[in-house]
């Protein structure tokens, strides 16, 4: 075993692990609002990726401007959906609203087929793709994006939540929804600010992992799946835990391929999703009952 | 009861001039495919092409004198729905022939069903198992995975290759190619020193080429089709691999340039079906003519350029029509004028069909290219 193989495995499972933590968080902050795990996040990564590219091939606008209309375009999608299914429902009870969530995602990818085909399509990269050497591994310009926008998009989270009256607010919803009601929350409008934010990072992670991974329609199901990993490994929470609960999948799946056997790199990921849902249902780094934003 | 009588005497009349005159000027072509569902990339371009050909047939006043009708159904590339969709075609539309299924499971699904109905079917799937024992009913049109990779094969023992390493997609076309080249390799002496694998959906496999740099083989040959072999041309170029890299035919496409970028994938090596480089064949190739007219075609009807799978459907539309018109519009007669098939230009090759062949390709289906600034050019 060379050091420079070990090297590749690490950093291209710490660039595919951040792809998963971007995801993972979407997921954990709708959960931590709603108490529902919103099985259509997956879609909103894909609709980020073909709405850039729609903006690009169709309307002709450039990179720079192709990306904020598609995440707007996408937050105006996660707006819609709450407003139009998760908001009317009578009795939200849990299991309603993870059902609604998988119908939503279904009619999504329906939709996305039907207006741009089954075609896989792929983004120019932000800045070229001459490989970078890291002592004997390479990575892409593109994975620094990627390592980059998570970077910000965690630091911008955590100022959102601990720093602003809304974000605090969010928090309030997130430990008991009937005291922040009472002390005046609008727990509802919470519940779309949540929704605005994970479907606009969603989109995020979708759109700059395209030059990479490629779009299609229906990328959202696999990508979906593993950002939810990163999540429950990360214990649900909106913070660094998701984060570093993604960047593990992704290091253990790509060693797991290079040192064991690649037939088993999915296997992998979901063993670990079993065994922490199993023995440790708080996340590897929860204590049994903590805080979740 | 004398009125009964002569009303059903009447009705009887009726319902066989009916049949009769049906009988007389149509023939039902069946159709059976995926359009939607997880094959739906196979599907539709083959219902399309059929559509397009039956049309075109009709508007020149059909085949030997009759017209044609087409009765498609959309299998969602599920097996019991194939087998389902079959027994309809055969007992209530009264087909002549089924083109179809897509897949090679619904295709292995359909086969018992035609062969106790003594109905021909001509398969648009590429599973080797569909004509390899021949079956009296059951053709296939797609050239089987063993051409491909015993085209790229014997290219690397003229190139003195000796080692492999093989990198495949976990699904049925994957795991074919994977055995036929396992399979091929062990007799011709080449070693496969590496045999890894990658998801469908995978979106990174810098950690299998990684693997395979330390082991330093002659050449890699991967097997899978869009997206994965577009993430793996990138992939080689961002680590700087300088192993030749060959790919399936089911790549075969501008699609898979336009993914990987013409920059990654320069000098990448893959068999091709000849509709996808058409116009790099030279002029005397028996089936550039036929291949130019198809691709304009589609593009005229459906404004998108044909496709490999579309072809599988050509070819079987050409068998049939070349049965009836040989034979006549029966089903054994049908049957019995695909099997003496001889020398047929098509899509997918120049079919020659025997009892023992119901595929009836051989290595000239394909032809080895490499990737040259975004095009093809032809290997010698």
């Amino acid at each position: 075993m060379q050091f420079d193989q070990l090297l590749q495995y690490t950093l291209s499972g710490l660039a595919t692990g951040a792809i998963y933590a971007l995801i993972g968080i979407g997921f954990s902050i709708i959960y931590n609002s709603t108490g529902i795990i919103n099985f259509a996040q997956g879609e909103f990564v894909m609709l980020g990726g073909m709405l850039t590219l729609f903006f690009l091939e169709l309307l002709k606008l450039p990179l720079w401007a192709a990306i904020p209309c598609s995440v707007l375009a996408s937050t105006l999608g996660g707006v819609l959906f709450e407003r139009l299914a998760i908001r009317p429902l009578r009795q939200p009870t849990p299991i309603n609203l993870v059902i609604i969530t998988i119908g939503a995602s279904i009619l999504i990818r329906g939709l996305a087929m039907l207006l741009w085909g089954k075609d896989t399509h792929s983004l120019p990269p932000f800045s070229g793709d001459e490989p970078i050497a890291i002592g004997g591994a390479t990575i892409l310009p593109q994975h620094l994006w990627i390592l980059g926008i998570t970077v910000v998009v965690i630091v911008a989270n955590k100022f959102f939540f601990y720093h602003t009256i809304s974000g605090k607010a969010m928090r309030a919803c997130a430990y008991n929804r009937r005291a922040a009601g009472l002390v005046g929350i609008d727990v509802r409008r919470m519940v779309l600010f949540s929704f605005i934010i994970s479907s606009a990072m969603g989109s995020v992670a979708g759109i700059i992992v395209a030059p990479l991974t490629m779009t299609a329609y229906d990328v959202g199901i696999m990508l979906g799946l593993k950002g939810f990993c990163a999540a429950i490994i990360g214990g649900m929470s909106s913070g660094l835990a998701t984060v570093v609960g993604g960047l593990i999948l992704g290091v253990l799946e790509s060693l797991g391929a290079g040192l064991i056997s690649s037939g088993y790199k999915d296997a992998i990921a979901f063993i670990i999703l079993l065994l922490i849902l199993f023995i440790r249902p708080q996340g590897l780094f929860g204590k049994a009952d903590t805080e979740r934003v | 009861m004398k009125r009964f009588l002569t009303v059903c005497g009447a009705a009887c009349m009726v319902a066989l001039w009916t049949s009769l005159a049906f009988g007389a000027g149509t023939i039902k072509i069946g159709g059976l495919f995926s359009v939607t569902g997880p094959a739906s990339f196979l599907g539709e371009p083959e219902k399309k092409t059929l559509e397009m050909l039956v049309n075109e047939a009709n508007a020149k006043g059909g085949v030997g004198g009759m017209k044609l009708e087409a009765v498609i159904y959309d299998t969602t590339g599920d097996a019991t729905k194939a087998v389902q969709l079959a027994t309809k075609l055969i007992k209530d539309d009264k087909v002549a022939v089924i083109i179809g299924p897509s897949t090679t499971g619904e295709s292995m699904a359909v086969i018992p069903v035609v062969e106790k109905e003594h109905i021909p079917l001509i398969s648009c799937a590429a599973g080797i198992k569909i004509t390899d024992p021949a079956k009296r009913w059951v053709f296939k049109t797609p050239a089987n995975d063993h051409v491909a990779a015993e085209k790229i094969l014997n290219f690397m023992a003229k190139q003195r290759q000796k080692t492999i390493a093989l990198l495949t997609v976990t699904d049925g076309f994957g795991a074919s190619g994977r055995e036929q080249i396992k399979a091929l390799a062990a007799r011709k002496g080449f070693k496969i020193v590496a045999d890894e694998v990658y998801g469908p959906k995978d979106t990174d496999m810098t950690a299998q080429l990684t693997k395979i740099r330390g082991i330093k083989p002659d050449a890699i040959i991967c097997w899978g089709t869009n997206p994965g072999p577009a993430v793996i041309t990138k992939n080689v170029k961002q680590l700087g691999l300088k192993i030749p890299l060959y790919m399936s035919h089911g790549v075969a496409s501008k699609k898979y340039i336009e993914l990987a970028g013409s920059d990654a994938a320069e000098g990448i090596m893959l068999p091709a079906g000849k509709l996808a480089i058409y116009d790099v064949l030279p002029k005397s190739d028996p089936q550039a003519r036929l291949l130019r007219e198809y691709d304009h075609a589609y593009r005229k009807t459906y404004g998108m350029g044909a496709s490999t799978f579309g072809g599988y459907a050509y070819d079987a539309f050409l068998l049939v029509t070349g049965a009836i018109k040989k034979m006549g519009p029966g089903t054994e007669q049908i049957r019995n004028g695909i099997e003496q098939a001889h020398k047929l230009v098509s899509v997918s090759g120049v079919f020659s069909m025997s009892p023992k062949d119901h595929n009836g390709l051989d290595l000239s289906a394909f032809e080895m290219v490499r990737i040259h600034k975004g095009d093809w050019s032809l290997l010698k």
